[in-house]
């Protein structure tokens, strides 16, 4: 809400704002040994594996590392293709 | 009697490890009880002159573990507190001198007089650290509200973690109420939100500490200073006891009504 806030208002954000961003994503990277690079592949390979299986919207799927406590997991959200009916 | 031993960590350097450790040892060998200040940075020998003990030093940490003294020998007595004694660091040596098992071996023995076995450990992820770690009840991490102190926080929790010497429990030092209520500095919930361990105290930042430690005398020991009750609280949740935390933004507001009445000489 602050953020939409600092946008509307072209303002920036608070240091202590940016540097809690900041080392949210840093503390994943040093926790899981996980890239940015490393998940695209990550993510790449979900696509084609599952893709293999049932058709999924592929330009929506989102893979991320989301921290939980002092614990890391995989979050992928792959939306499926509505199937189209044929008349 | 069996002492417990408390390790003193931060990854980073130069956040108050050491102060700390003399601090709440103070407050605690204030209590009454028997207190041992091991101080486990070899090479950089630094618990002594925050103590006020540099010039009692005889034998060392690395002359109890090479058997050049005996145990009592190295133990020196605090100036003010009866049952406060330091252990200092070799200086002339290096952290390979000493082993995890020879601090395993020294603590076992120091527990069995002392109510309190307190390690102030190096800096870093190496050996110094792993030989303050090994002996440990319970793990102190240390961190200040920076980025970089924060996130070497972060990785050595991991470290006592996989160590099996967890859960760590958390000082916040140096907190400036005014740059938090700014939101120019990690507040102490953001802090505890990434790391996410245990809180067991937060110091302000205080010049009463740089004081104390120029006169190598522990901020503890004062009975009308903030800081000091802040370490007196850390020592008494050691304990276990509940002791609530100092309200740092509201102290801070009646220093700026002190303030704006000498300013403006009372209107």
């Amino acid at each position: 809400m602050s953020n939409f806030l600092d946008r509307l208002l072209n303002r920036e954000p608070k240091s202590a704002k940016v540097a809690k961003d900041r080392l949210k994503l840093v503390l994943i990277h040093d926790r899981t040994a996980m890239t940015a690079q490393s998940l695209d592949r990550l993510k790449d390979d979900m696509i084609r594996v599952v893709s293999q299986h049932v058709e999924i919207d592929r330009d929506a799927v989102r893979v991320e590392v989301h921290k939980d406590g002092r614990r890391q997991r995989l979050i992928a959200d792959i939306p499926l293709q509505t199937k189209r009916i044929r008349r | 009697m069996t002492g417990r031993v408390v390790t003193v960590t931060s990854g980073k350097g130069g956040v108050g490890k050491t102060t700390a450790t003399a601090n709440i040892g103070a407050a605690l060998a204030s209590e009454g009880h028997s207190v041992v200040c091991i101080d486990a940075d070899i090479g950089l020998r630094n618990l002594d002159v925050v103590m006020g003990l540099e010039n009692r030093i005889v034998y060392d940490l690395v002359d109890i573990i090479e058997g050049r003294c005996r145990l009592k020998q190295a133990m020196i007595r605090d100036k003010r507190l009866k049952e406060m004694y330091l252990i200092p660091a070799a200086q002339t040596r290096d952290k390979t001198a000493v082993s995890p098992s020879d601090m395993v071996r020294l603590c076992e023995e120091l527990r069995i007089e002392h109510d309190w076995i307190l390690v102030d450990s190096p800096a870093g992820i190496e050996r110094g650290f792993r030989n303050a770690l090994a002996p440990s009840d319970v793990v102190i991490v240390i961190t200040n509200p920076e980025v970089s102190a924060v996130r070497d926080a972060d990785r050595i929790i991991g470290l006592i973690e996989a160590e099996e010497k967890g859960p760590a429990q958390l000082i916040i030092n140096r907190i400036r109420p005014d740059m938090v209520k700014r939101g120019e500095m990690l507040s102490v919930d953001d802090i505890i939100e990434l790391l996410a361990i245990d809180l067991i105290g937060l110091i302000p930042d205080d010049e009463e500490i740089m004081k104390g430690t120029n006169r190598g005398e522990p901020i503890a020991l004062n009975g009308k200073s903030v800081s000091g009750q802040a370490f007196r609280n850390i020592a008494s949740r050691l304990q276990g006891n509940h002791v609530p935390y100092i309200d740092l933004y509201a102290s801070n507001r009646i220093f700026d009504r002190i303030a704006r009445f000498i300013r403006t000489g009372g209107d």
